[in-house]
């Protein structure tokens, strides 16, 4: 299994000096199987240099898997050049929303309406065909299995486990580890911990034993109090879920789009710094734009 | 006991789907989510203190789009499973809707079904807490106390003249409204609730509840004897109104495993006023009972 990084930023396509070495793309990984299917995850920003690498290979049939229908993993799929190319299959898989009643078609339907966007849909010459996932439903695709795990964000949020060959790898898509939303000694506390420490478990269960773990850290924990309830991880939860799930490599991502390279760099080996790693045992790295791997 | 047909059942399904909700949780959920800042807390003593948001946030939750691995059956469970700020924006969707009208065809008084349905549940919660030995959570009392009439609300909105009547008959006639519903309409409303909880895919617990609570209590049965229980005291004590003309006896197995009488368990039970009051904050049984 190949993972290749597209786009690893969080929030908005943050190009220019400062980003050059991690990258602006929003949220894009490829993942391509030992027998060649391609998955990508999320389709932010990244997907478009991703797309541009197909028209080598046309046609093709890709598998999108979208986390989360938030602008940053979605407001590259407009630019998806196989979807004006006859003779390809794109696949995307997405959540019901539980507010509107509809499915992944949304994601595209919003995006593509006339005053957002030249084309519309139905002008494209790859029908998008829409597939809505479900918790802890596996969706077999050719060699490789993914499984939808629900997380916790401002909406519906599917992180993806990978499964292919013996191998495996899970992306959060945008994650923040579950609060309390009672103090302690509040009628109620006990009760909501019971269920997080729960609803940790089952998420531990279902990413356990994964040999990569890509997981949304975009903040320090000195920057979180400020940011708390905006959905989003710190390094050290992370690392945190990477130890429990027993991972062998763990790959920091949705970098802060204010944060140049340097201070990614920085906050970062501060973070690493605070726990004692084997790194024998956890390889801890930031994700790039660009870096690919084989497991 | 008699069922519904399953159309039946259908067109009762699809008319709860587009009901509004209580005044006071409309209102409430409207200040709240105006506020970026609102507290999460807030939010679901909000919606945990309104029988139809909770069972639209429920059949949601346990449809098949999620399918998750276990019923989900509380506020609580939704909130953790799909983050606070969809189920803000779910209870948004459903305080849109608009607000369940105080009056009715069945001149049902929408206004005290809720204060009955809120004490039932809180003193089905304490009930728990107080007899059972962990084995039962309270929030799943307290769900069931919540919902266990909420057949009652669907005959108010949506078969108003055949409810009026049995509710006339169990004025009348000194007869349970669940005898007078079963006359008239050919089934009570405990069959209705339980049969649209059986179709949104509430837990197995809650339904069975809600089918059982005027059929044979078996005291092992802690929710279901914490819901019967909490259903009796609040009918006795005048906590709103069920429409029901009749107190139950408390079955003799009930007064074993609670040890005593009911006037003995509400004596035992202590100080109920946090619950009435908080029910009566969002009843407003005192403010606009059929004005």
């Amino acid at each position: 299994m190949k993972i290749k990084f597209w786009g690893v930023r969080g929030s908005i396509p943050s190009p220019g000096l400062g980003t050059i070495r991690y990258g602006g793309n929003t949220t894009c990984i490829e993942i391509r199987t030992d027998n060649n299917e391609i998955i990508i995850l999320d389709g932010g920003s990244g997907i478009f240099p991703l797309s541009q690498s197909l028209l080598k290979e046309l046609p093709v049939t890709v598998n999108i898997f979208n986390t989360h229908s938030h602008w940053d993993h979605i407001h590259g799929l407009p630019f998806f050049i196989p979807l004006y190319i006859p003779g390809n299959r794109v696949k995307l898989y997405a959540s019901f929303d539980p507010i509107t009643g509809e499915g992944p078609e949304r994601i595209i339907n919003v995006q593509m309406q006339y005053n957002y966007f030249p084309v519309r849909e139905a002008e494209t010459k790859t029908p998008i065909e829409y597939f809505t996932v479900m918790p802890y439903e596996p969706v077999e695709v050719g060699s490789a299995v993914i499984t939808p795990i629900l997380l916790n964000h401002p909406v519906v949020n599917h992180g993806y486990r990978i499964d292919c060959n013996g191998k495996s790898v899970f992306f959060t898509g945008d994650h923040e580890p579950h609060n309390n939303i009672y103090e302690p000694g509040e009628d109620g506390f006990e009760e909501y911990q019971t269920l997080i420490e729960l609803q940790y478990q089952s998420i531990v269960k279902a990413v356990s034993g994964v040999d990569v773990l890509i997981a949304d850290s975009a903040y320090t924990q000195e920057e979180y109090p400020l940011k708390k309830g905006w959905g989003h991880g710190t390094f050290d939860s992370s690392i945190k879920l990477a130890e429990d799930v027993d991972t062998k490599i763990l790959y920091c991502t949705h970098h802060e789009p204010t944060r140049s390279d340097d201070a990614l760099e920085k906050v970062f080996a501060e973070a690493v710094a605070r726990h004692e790693i084997d790194s024998s045992k956890l390889d801890i790295r930031l994700a790039r734009e660009g870096d690919e791997i084989n497991i | 006991m008699t069922e519904i047909s399953s159309e039946l059942t259908k067109k009762l399904s699809a008319a709860v789907e587009k009901m509004p909700g209580f005044s006071k949780s409309v209102q409430r959920i409207l200040e709240i989510t105006r506020d970026i800042n609102c507290k999460p807390k807030e939010l679901v003593t909000v919606l945990e203190n309104d029988p139809v948001m909770t069972i639209k946030l429920l059949r949601i939750l346990n449809s098949a789009y999620y399918s998750f691995p276990n019923p989900i059956s509380t506020v609580h469970h939704c909130v953790v499973c799909l983050g606070i700020n969809t189920i803000k924006n779910m209870a948004l969707s459903f305080a849109t809707v608009g607000v369940l009208p105080t009056h009715n065809d069945a001149g049902f008084d929408i206004q005290n079904y809720l204060m009955h349905s809120l004490t039932t549940a809180g003193l089905a919660r304490m009930l728990c807490q107080k007899y059972d030995n962990g084995a039962t959570d309270p929030s799943d009392c307290h769900i069931a106390g919540l919902l266990h009439d909420f057949g009652k609300v669907v005959f108010a909105q949506f078969m108003p003249a055949e409810f009026k009547e049995a509710l006339t008959l169990s004025r009348e006639n000194n007869t349970s409204l669940h005898i007078a519903e079963e006359q008239i309409i050919g089934a009570d409303h405990s069959i209705v609730g339980a049969m649209l909880a059986e179709k949104w895919q509430l837990s197995k617990s809650l339904s069975s509840t809600i089918r059982q609570h005027h059929g044979e209590i078996s005291p092992q049965n802690t929710m279901l004897s914490c819901l019967f229980v909490a259903n009796l005291i609040s009918n006795k004590l005048s906590l709103g109104d069920s429409g029901n003309a009749v107190v139950e006896e408390m079955p003799p197995g009930l007064v074993k495993r609670f040890g005593g009488n009911i006037d003995e368990i509400i004596a035992n039970l202590g100080d109920i006023s946090k619950v009435v009051i908080e029910a009566e904050s969002y009843a407003n049984v005192n403010k606009e009972v059929n004005t």
